[in-house]
């Protein structure tokens, strides 16, 4: 099977298990997940994966649809942007400089050979905005943040916590999944700038060891091949890749099952899907804007 | 146990209810009518669908066949705001406490407080969550996290958490479990408090046959998934029955 048919499959299956999805509730529950069909429509396997990017395209719709019907949680937005930007800022700044710094110092020799040492700015400029800081902070986030997300819901579900949340009167989809991924989407592509920004300062330091440059005049020649495409490219990715670290986690903090051993599963698959996807959606995003700036 | 003369006002009616989980049946069949400010136990031993029971009252579940309904309402029919709006006449006091880990006692306290009376100023919700800890006597807990408590203190955070919100139905699984002889005590105290005080309609599930002596009015056995015996505390426990005496004889008599 090639890339094409399996993507006309998913709506196929989708539909499937939609017309088998029975449930009236609109409001989002785990019972209202589909989990084990009675009898499987292809393989166990393959049926297994649609129903969960089923299950997943729900969740991401009723994110979209609550985040735009009252009551917003501001009080949890900020507290969650707090926790989400805030406290990675320290992973983000450490690895940030090195990233900037080792890179330049890589470079320098075989741009040296011919004699182009000052192209180096530039050349620091393209890689980082193009490529290093969108996809390096969200792999970083979503090993810090993902990993937290789904750990931590994951035990409030099988602590009931999220039952006594509902059971107040409150919405636990909204109280803890829309503001969550609204912190992810929104925080991703701030840090993502601060990243370049230090990655930049990394980078200067070795520029201004081998050369008399100030900082203005690395930071111009290094943004100097920048346009707005790039740009906008930079952001869409980010909070791309926000969105999908978001909504991954928290879907499978959310619906976490089976005690203990499931919040364990349930932290690891939200560090490792949304890392798998970012790099799925680099392809698809690079290659989005590639088209558009021919155009 | 204060209440032998209910008023007959029907709160709570199941009948035929069926619920299973991956085709592991739970619930076989459970017909049941609790009456206002009444306290009901449910007593059967672990495993036997207790929990699901009362989570299928409060629409924490949906059921497979039959019918749950609640103040007239069909539990499993009601869209997300009437769901909403019912369960905010309904407590529940989780078996594991659920306090929320990440917030204070007090934090927890104001939560649904906040939420659900927004009209309540400042002053007014820091008096009513002082006088509930005090009532409970925890008045100095007011500012440490759920995890620096023992399970006690938890458990009656968890109560009160829920009775601070005045519920006409309270739903209390297993309130005693685990606990001392001298907590559980306050907790029975507290249970018939509050449906003197505030007319409250209960379901307790418990093993604890003290607690179910104390504070029931109507007891029902659960087994496999059906109730096999119903009545005061005296009628259920004069039967001979090999799945209900163990309960006594453990209590009681050993
Ligand atoms: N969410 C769930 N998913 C699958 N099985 C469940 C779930 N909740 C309860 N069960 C099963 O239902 C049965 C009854 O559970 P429960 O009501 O918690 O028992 P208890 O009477 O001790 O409270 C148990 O066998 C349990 O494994
Ligand atoms: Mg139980």
């Amino acid at each position: 099977m090639n890339d094409w048919q399996c993507f006309f499959l998913i709506p196929i299956v989708g539909l499937h298990y939609r017309a088998k999805d029975k449930l009236t509730s609109k409001r989002y529950s785990v019972e209202s997940n589909i989990n084990q069909p009675e009898k499987y429509f292809i393989t166990k396997g393959i049926d297994t994966f649609f129903i969960e990017v089923y299950n997943i395209a729900k969740f991401t719709g009723l994110f979209f649809k609550d985040l735009f019907t009252p009551p917003v949680e501001p009080r949890e937005i900020i507290n969650q942007c707090y926790e989400i930007g805030y406290r990675s800022l320290a992973l983000i700044s450490v690895t940030g400089f090195i990233i900037g710094a080792v890179f330049t110092k890589q470079s320098r020799p075989s741009l040296a050979n011919f004699g182009a040492t000052s192209w180096l700015p530039s050349l620091v400029g393209i890689a980082i905005i193009k490529a290093l800081a969108p996809l390096v902070t969200a792999l970083i986030c979503a090993g810090k943040v993902g990993s937290g997300i789904g750990a931590e819901l994951g035990s409030m579900r099988v602590s009931e916590q999220i039952d006594a949340i509902e059971m107040s009167g409150t919405d636990p989809f909204k109280y803890l999944v829309v503001t969550r991924v609204m912190a992810t989407t929104f925080m991703i592509p701030v840090l993502v700038f601060y990243m370049a920004l230090i990655a930049m300062m990394g980078s200067f330091v070795n520029v201004s060891i081998n050369e008399h440059t100030s900082f203005t005049t690395f930071i111009n020649a290094a943004l100097g091949d920048i346009n707005f495409m790039d740009y906008a490219s930079c952001i869409v990715r980010a909070m791309v890749y926000g969105l999908t670290i978001g909504i991954i986690s928290c879907y499978k903090g959310f619906n976490t099952a089976g005690g203990t051993e499931g919040v364990g599963k349930a932290a690891n698959a939200s560090v490792v899907l949304p890392m798998f996807l970012i790099f799925i959606e680099e392809v698809f995003i690079v290659q989005i804007f590639n088209w558009l700036k021919h155009v | 146990m204060y209440n032998s003369q209910p008023d007959k006002e029907i709160v709570i009616s199941i009948h035929g209810l069926y619920k299973s989980f991956d085709e592991c049946p739970v619930l076989q069949g459970i017909n049941m009518e609790v009456y206002k400010s009444e306290n009901v136990i449910v007593l059967g031993p672990s495993g036997s669908g207790k929990s699901v029971l009362i989570k299928l009252i409060a629409g924490l579940l949906k059921p497979e066949a039959g019918s749950v309904k609640v103040m007239g309402k069909e539990v499993g029919k009601l869209d997300k705001r009437e769901l909403m709006g019912l369960r905010t006449k309904i407590g529940f006091s989780f078996q594991g406490s659920a306090l929320y880990d990440s917030m204070t006692v007090y934090e927890n306290m104001e939560f649904a407080l906040v939420r659900q009376f927004k009209n309540m100023h400042g002053g007014e919700v820091r008096k009513t969550i002082r006088e509930m800890l005090e009532a409970i006597g925890l008045g100095n807990a007011k500012n440490k996290m759920p995890s620096e408590l023992s399970g006690g203190q938890k458990k009656r955070i968890g109560i009160a958490r829920t009775l601070i919100l005045r519920p006409e139905i309270m739903l209390y699984d297993e309130p005693t479990a685990g606990l001392d002889p001298v907590t559980s005590g306050g907790i029975n105290d507290l249970i018939n408090e509050v449906q003197i005080k505030n007319k409250t309609t209960s379901i307790i599930i418990t093993h604890d046959l003290t607690c179910a002596k104390k504070t029931g009015d109507r007891l029902f056995i659960m087994h496999n998934g059906k109730f096999i015996k119903e009545g005061s505390f005296d009628e259920v426990f004069a039967s001979k029955d090999e799945r209900i005496k163990p309960f006594y004889d453990y209590n009681f008599t050993q």
